[in-house]
């Protein structure tokens, strides 16, 4: 085991991927010499070759078609995005292209060894473009994996394994943790399985779901909720698409209670979908309306930011009006 | 011209075209020391004119490097400098008419300053506070005035070009005699929209001038990275474009070549793209630290052909200035944006009910139920979030 920040975490599962794998090339803007502009890159271009990790023209709709030419011709592209904000100019070439390889050709080609990582979502004082959450654009789309990890440890095992998918996957990593995230994260090659939510914290009174960097804002609304007599389990979803309905349904019956907590804002995020399903799988369990703790339905805003964000007192104020109802 | 007048030489062997084929010349009309060369075409350029453009740049100067400490000092949350790189922005904005639209990147808030928006706007801006035009939205120096024909900058790169392509198609439709202005770096010019907006304008004869300004690094990224062919100025020519390249730290050679650019774009209805050859002489950002990519040689180098120092000297052997003057200007500039800087970080931040507004032109009901939750639910935590619960 080591200590390392999320940084650290995701630098050291690209590195482990590129030795696994020869055919593994990492690129982006910025990625090359200076290691990407949050350094999740760093040393990559000098232990592998300009190669194998280089710096691309500006361009996302570029390196998206780029990175799905390679993947479908045998590579394993890792593409970085440099914010999820800018990840729309590739929108076209990862919605109907990444993700219909595969069903369009009838598998005579695919992009499976394709992984776009974007640092994702707010509280860094971005504003608009540096701060949004655009997960559920991509969930909407069949053919993709989208998956966010909480914490050091979770972004190695995570990363790894949407490295290795036989699927395109978008990996956003919640860059407000990028440093202030530090854990223990074991040396070797190791990868959680994806599609898997983690049971992060046992309880008995309401479930309480989220992702990324959310999950220590419910981690806190949990502690709180606990001086209060509430017992919550929380669940760290990890993978959006496809995603672990028996594991969320599972304890939604047990504690007859849900909250769904995310960032982007609340109308057609994926919380949502997860309530519809849920709903539909655990009707005769739930004791009260599944709850939803989410952004406002605005675009991001700079000032009013601490407003804006689902935060640990927005959701515990959900937990007890969930568990008053 | 059509595709059958297209092939102006028939050959019969191999030969291929290279970026050396088509050589691109630099304007230049002032050396370094603010002499000009013997045999160049002087732009009109008066006193009150000549004032006014170095008026600009020294606030620009102190602007840059004053907000520069006040996000060390951790007073606003970032900063973008156009340090080096003002002969390129003031010397086209001080080309074009008052109310030619501009839509700029991020790095031009010297062409907003030569349009007349206050010491005190900027700082409003900066500080997000309730007197900020754009509501405290958007991260210090997204600027943007309609009163001075701007637009609201935007992040994502490149967006801004196929607009601009649309608004100079919009003025032409007025009968409007203005052009629309599009600023944008060399690492932009790689996005799509920058292809799909220059060949726009091209096609539908849009009077929109596309103004590159090449500063050699897209944050990390040299030039000779983000491109291979003869700079942004031949895709001009691809492109079918009047295309003109310029030395972008001579303030003479870019004013002209600007003049002439609108000039053409009014008279003919068609996109023009000059492409100014400068240096980013700061760091990308507050967030950046150069000295990761590039030596310190080759940023002195560059600061020999400082661009303001060069338009200084140029005043100076006109008689239009004189040192004393220079640093009474560089003294008052520096006193007034530190004054400036005391009065809007105190002044209060925009009120609450403002986060649900523009976001469609009336709220919506379910952004009322939105903003009518959180009130409530901040009254109950008046402590936590300190910057709103005095004012609902
Ligand atoms: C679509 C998009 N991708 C990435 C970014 C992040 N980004 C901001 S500035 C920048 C470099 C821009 O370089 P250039 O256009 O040459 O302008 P300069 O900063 O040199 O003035 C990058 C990559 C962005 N803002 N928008």
């Amino acid at each position: 085991m080591a200590q390392m920040n999320m940084l650290q975490a995701i630098n050291d599962a690209l590195a482990i991927a590129m030795k696994s794998d020869d055919k593994m090339l990492v690129f982006g803007e910025d990625v090359g010499h200076f290691g990407g502009v949050f350094r999740a890159t760093s040393g990559l271009k000098e232990q592998f070759g300009s190669d194998r990790c280089f710096n691309t023209p500006l361009t996302e709709q570029g390196i998206a078609g780029f990175a799905n030419g390679l993947a479908a011709n045998g590579h394993t592209p890792v593409a970085e995005i440099q914010f999820a904000d800018y990840i729309f100019p590739a929108f076209d070439q990862i919605v109907n292209e990444s993700a219909k390889f595969r069903y369009r050709s009838g598998n005579e080609f695919n992009v499976g060894g394709l992984t776009f990582r974007s640092p994702y979502g707010g509280g860094i004082a971005g504003g608009h473009y540096h701060s949004q959450s655009p997960e559920a654009y991509f969930t909407q789309t069949p053919g993709l994996k989208v998956v966010i990890p909480r914490n050091p440890e979770q972004a190695k095992g995570l990363l790894l394994a949407s490295i290795r998918d036989k699927n395109p996957v978008i990996f956003f990593e919640p860059k407000r943790l990028y440093r202030a995230s530090v854990g223990e994260v074991p040396e070797g090659d190791y990868q959680h399985e994806l599609g898997k939510a983690d049971v992060v914290q046992k309880g008995t009174d309401i479930t309480v779901l989220a992702w990324g960097a959310q999950m220590e804002i419910v981690e806190n609304a949990a502690e709180r909720a606990a001086k209060d007599g509430i017992s919550c389990e929380i669940i760290d979803l990890r993978c959006l698409s496809p995603w672990d309905v028996e594991t969320v349904a599972a304890s939604v019956k047990k504690t007859g209670r849900l909250l769904i907590n995310h960032e982007a804002p609340l109308t057609g995020g994926f919380a949502g979908e997860i309530a519809a399903t849920i709903q539909q799988e655990c009707f005769l369990h739930l004791e009260s309306p599944i709850s939803r703790v989410c952004g406002l339905d605005t675009p991001y805003p700079l000032i009013h930011e601490k407003e804006y964000m689902p935060d640990a007192l927005k959701t515990y104020e959900a937990i007890k009006a969930t568990m008053d109802y | 011209m059509s595709n059958a007048t297209l092939n102006n030489e028939i050959v019969h062997s191999v030969n291929f075209l290279d970026k050396e084929s088509l050589t691109i010349p630099m304007l230049k009309v002032m050396k370094a020391d603010g002499t000009v060369y013997q045999d160049a075409v002087l732009p009109n350029i008066d006193e009150t004119l000549a004032k006014r453009i170095y008026d600009t740049c020294v606030f620009t100067r102190v602007l840059d490097e004053r907000m520069l400490g006040a996000q060390r000092q951790g007073r606003i949350s970032f900063y973008m400098t156009c340090t080096g790189e003002e002969a390129a922005v003031i010397g086209s904005a001080a080309a074009l008419d008052d109310k030619d639209v501009i839509l700029a990147q991020y790095r031009e808030h010297a062409a907003l300053r030569y349009r007349g928006f206050t010491t005190e706007q900027f700082m409003n801006q900066m500080f997000s506070n309730e007197k900020d035009l754009g509501k405290g939205r958007q991260m210090p120096i997204h600027y943007g005035s309609a009163d001075l024909c701007y637009h609201t900058v935007s992040s994502p790169l490149g967006t801004q070009i196929p607009q601009a392509t649309g608004v100079g198609y919009s003025l032409k439709m007025n009968g409007q005699k203005n052009v629309a202005v599009c600023y944008f770096g060399e690492g932009a010019a790689s996005e799509g929209d920058f292809h799909a907006g220059m060949n726009m304008a091209a096609t539908l004869k849009s009077p929109t001038i596309f103004f590159c300004r090449n500063n050699g690094y897209a944050i990390s990224t040299p030039a000779e990275e983000q491109f291979k062919g003869n700079g942004i100025a031949s895709r001009g020519v691809g492109y079918g474009m009047h295309t003109i390249r310029v030395d972008g730290n001579d303030m003479l050679a870019v004013f002209a070549a600007t003049q002439a650019a609108r000039d053409f774009a009014l008279e003919n209805n068609a996109p023009v793209l000059i492409e100014a050859m400068s240096y980013r002489l700061g760091a990308h950002s507050s967030s950046d630290d150069p000295s990761g990519y590039r030596t310190k040689e080759e940023e002195d180098a560059w600061r020999d052909q400082d661009p303001v120092l060069r338009f200084k000297n140029w005043m100076l052997h006109k008689g239009w200035l004189t040192e004393a003057q220079d640093a009474e200007m560089y003294k008052q500039y520096r006193e007034e944006v530190l004054a400036q800087v005391k009065v809007s970080e105190k002044i209060d931040v925009p009120a609450l009910d403002e986060i649900i507004e523009d976001v469609y032109d009336t709220p919506t009901p379910a952004l009322k139920k939105q903003l009518d939750e959180l009130k409530t639910h901040i009254r109950k935590y008046p402590e936590s979030y300190p910057k709103s619960s005095g004012r609902i």
